[in-house]
């Protein structure tokens, strides 16, 4: 029979290991971000941000197009994923149980779930193999593709959070549905449907596999939605896996940069939250 | 005689306003259900077009493609199993290391945890699935495998003799199977701890108060009257962790060495299916080496589509109990 001090010192013990776990799994996160900054910061200089790439043993160089690039793309995902996601978000939110509702709720958290090349291999058969040659539009429809879901279900879940008596009221003034459903509805919602959009950009702007089949990277400045294209993290992957000293240093610089512009987005996504939170909903 | 008109005008504008809405509210519903529709859609496209991409292979080799391990590309065979092996070991280990961790970083956050530590904890960890993946791989291939290679392989394999089994032996190289599970499990973790801690949260106090009321000790709580409510979300959260850590490519690719043999220790290079793809898709030449490589992403697919669905369904489960 096991004493209530043998008991209480167990519990204390394991307690104690919830609190070991939540060092250790905040731990790698800080040692990234120390590691990228050390690494990443000691080859950023403004040259990163304005030159082009140069060939290796050639000093300085930067990632211009690479960056210049990467907000192409984002972009070109936002103007696809969207709309679409928000149009479907409201769908779910309306429609709450139709079974279309269901099925697309379902499917919707699937998709968010698939390997991010699978996307790849699906925006390469539909606009790159057809057409014979890689392409911006290819990598931002494949990163479109992945925000549709995201932003979908976060706008739902935001949706849901407006009162059904504000609907009513609006409705009761003679306003039509879908001007309640837009300017009422919506527009209640708005700041946690921007933090879902910054959190799927965010999501998206650090990706490469999809774009290994549809954007490929490019060496040179381009900005054309018909030719491939360069990416910071395509940049990033290849400079990673070169031989040279010089291309790693650039990689942990263009490590940095990327991480910093996603954690702006993520940032500025948890501080639309707070404001909501502020806001009078009720 | 000069207010009658004024009345039918009013009228009828009344009438036709309502029209109007009565036509817009139908364009607006028509407008968002398209929206809707293209969630299935674009699920449907991607498993025609991987399949459609596939097919010569699979019409060809059949599933040699994954039970076979001679990958020769120049005498056209194609046995990709020491892929599907590295996937699955990879993505093993990379759930034994997190799951433990995930769930206890859980627990922390939604019972033991002060409350000014709990946003700052909770942020840090979430702030693990924002960082993309190559960030990930870079971090692997110049900080992680450096120091798995110089102290924690020989640690395990020497100085604990875990040599002595299979799982440990030989030479330590750097890039490897353990390095690749390392990373997935820091990967996976912000996934399963988010539905682990949103799951550990619907329970309801009184379930807690109950169990403390009988006189169980803190932990005793936790272990027999919160965790057996959540646990089929939890293990959803870990499914999901599982999915993540199936697909992953970029990371992985950086860390695994990429060797497609089937070695059951650790410590050597493997292979995974997403970086098999990843890494001989831009160098594919003739059309069934391309073709067998999207039947690898179409089993890949799969074992995918299969494993969310189950989490999904598993989590939902738990939402479902919650409402009643």
């Amino acid at each position: 029979m096991r004493t209530a001090r043998s008991r209480h010192l167990v519990s204390g013990a394991m307690i104690g290991l919830t609190y070991l776990a939540a060092v250790l799994a905040t731990l790698p996160l800080l040692l990234i971000l120390v590691h990228l900054l050390t690494k990443g910061a000691s080859s950023l200089s403004l040259a990163f941000f304005t030159h082009m790439p140069r060939p290796v043993g050639e000093p300085g160089g930067g990632m211009a197009n690479a960056i210049v690039g990467t907000l192409v793309l984002i972009g070109i995902a936002t103007v696809i994923g969207l709309p679409i996601g928000i149009g479907a978000g409201l769908y779910l939110a309306e429609k709450k149980s139709s079974p279309l509702a269901s099925t697309v709720r379902f499917l919707s958290d699937v998709l968010n779930g698939l390997p991010s090349i699978v996307m790849g291999i699906f925006a390469w058969e539909i606009l790159v193999r057809p057409i014979g040659h890689f392409s911006a539009l290819a990598g931002g429809v494949a990163l479109g593709s992945m925000m549709i879901p995201l932003v979908t279900r976060t706008t739902e879940e935001m949706l849901l959070v407006v009162p059904t008596s504000l609907r009513e009221a609006a409705l009761a003034l003679g306003y039509p549905r879908w001007r309640t459903s837009i300017s009422v509805v919506l527009r209640t919602a708005l700041a946690g449907i921007v933090t879902g959009a910054l959190v799927a950009v965010a999501r998206i702007a650090g990706e490469t596999a999809p774009l290994l089949f549809t954007a490929i990277g490019n060496a040179f400045w381009s900005t054309s939605l018909s030719q491939p294209i360069a990416a910071l993290p395509l940049q990033i992957f290849a400079y990673a896996n070169s031989p040279y000293d010089e291309w790693h240093q650039q990689a942990w610089a263009g490590a940095l940069v990327l991480i910093a512009i996603v954690l702006i987005i993520s940032l500025a996504a948890r501080f639309a939250t707070r404001s909501r939170f502020g806001a009078p909903v009720d | 005689m000069t207010s009658l008109p004024v009345d039918w005008l009013e009228k009828d504008r009344r009438k036709l306003r309502v029209d109007a809405s009565a036509f817009s509210d139908k364009v607006y519903e028509a407008l968002t259900a398209a929206c809707a529709l293209v969630v299935p859609a674009l699920v449907i496209a991607i498993a025609l077009s991987i399949f459609a991409a596939a097919w010569p292979a699979f019409a060809k080799l059949g599933l040699s493609i994954i039970t076979t391990s001679n990958w020769d590309v120049s005498g056209g065979h194609f046995g990709a199993a020491p892929a599907l092996f590295g996937t699955l070991v990879s993505s093993t280990v990379a759930l034994i290391i997190a799951t433990p961790l995930a769930i206890g970083v859980a627990i922390f956050l939604s019972e033991f945890s002060p409350s000014w530590l709990r946003q700052p904890v909770g942020f840090l960890v979430d702030l693990l699935a924002a960082i993309p993946s190559v960030v990930y791989g870079l971090w692997g291939i110049f900080v992680l495998i450096p120091l798995l290679r110089q102290h924690v392989m020989p640690f395990l394999r020497d100085t604990l003799h875990l040599g002595a089994t299979p799982f440990f032996s030989g030479p330590a190289y750097g890039p490897s199977m353990l390095a690749a599970g390392v990373i997935l499990a820091i990967m996976a973790l912000p996934y399963i701890s988010a539905v682990s801690r949103e799951v550990l949260m619907a329970v309801p106090r009184s379930q807690r108060e109950a169990a403390l009321a009988l006189g169980a000790t803190r932990w005793e709580m936790i272990r027999d009257a919160v965790i057996p409510y959540a646990r089929s979300g939890i293990i959803g959260g870990i499914m999901l962790g599982l999915g993540r850590a199936l697909g992953e490519t970029m990371a992985v690719t950086m860390v695994i060495g990429n060797r497609l043999e089937i070695s059951a220790s650790l410590l050597s290079p493997g292979y995974t299916m997403a970086s098999l793809i990843a890494n001989e898709f831009s160098e594919a030449t003739n059309d069934l080496h391309l073709s067998a490589l999207m039947a690898v992403g179409a089993i890949l697919f799969i074992i995918t589509l299969i494993v969310n669905a189950v989490a999904r369904w598993l989590v939902w489960s738990v939402a479902r109990r919650r409402a009643q």
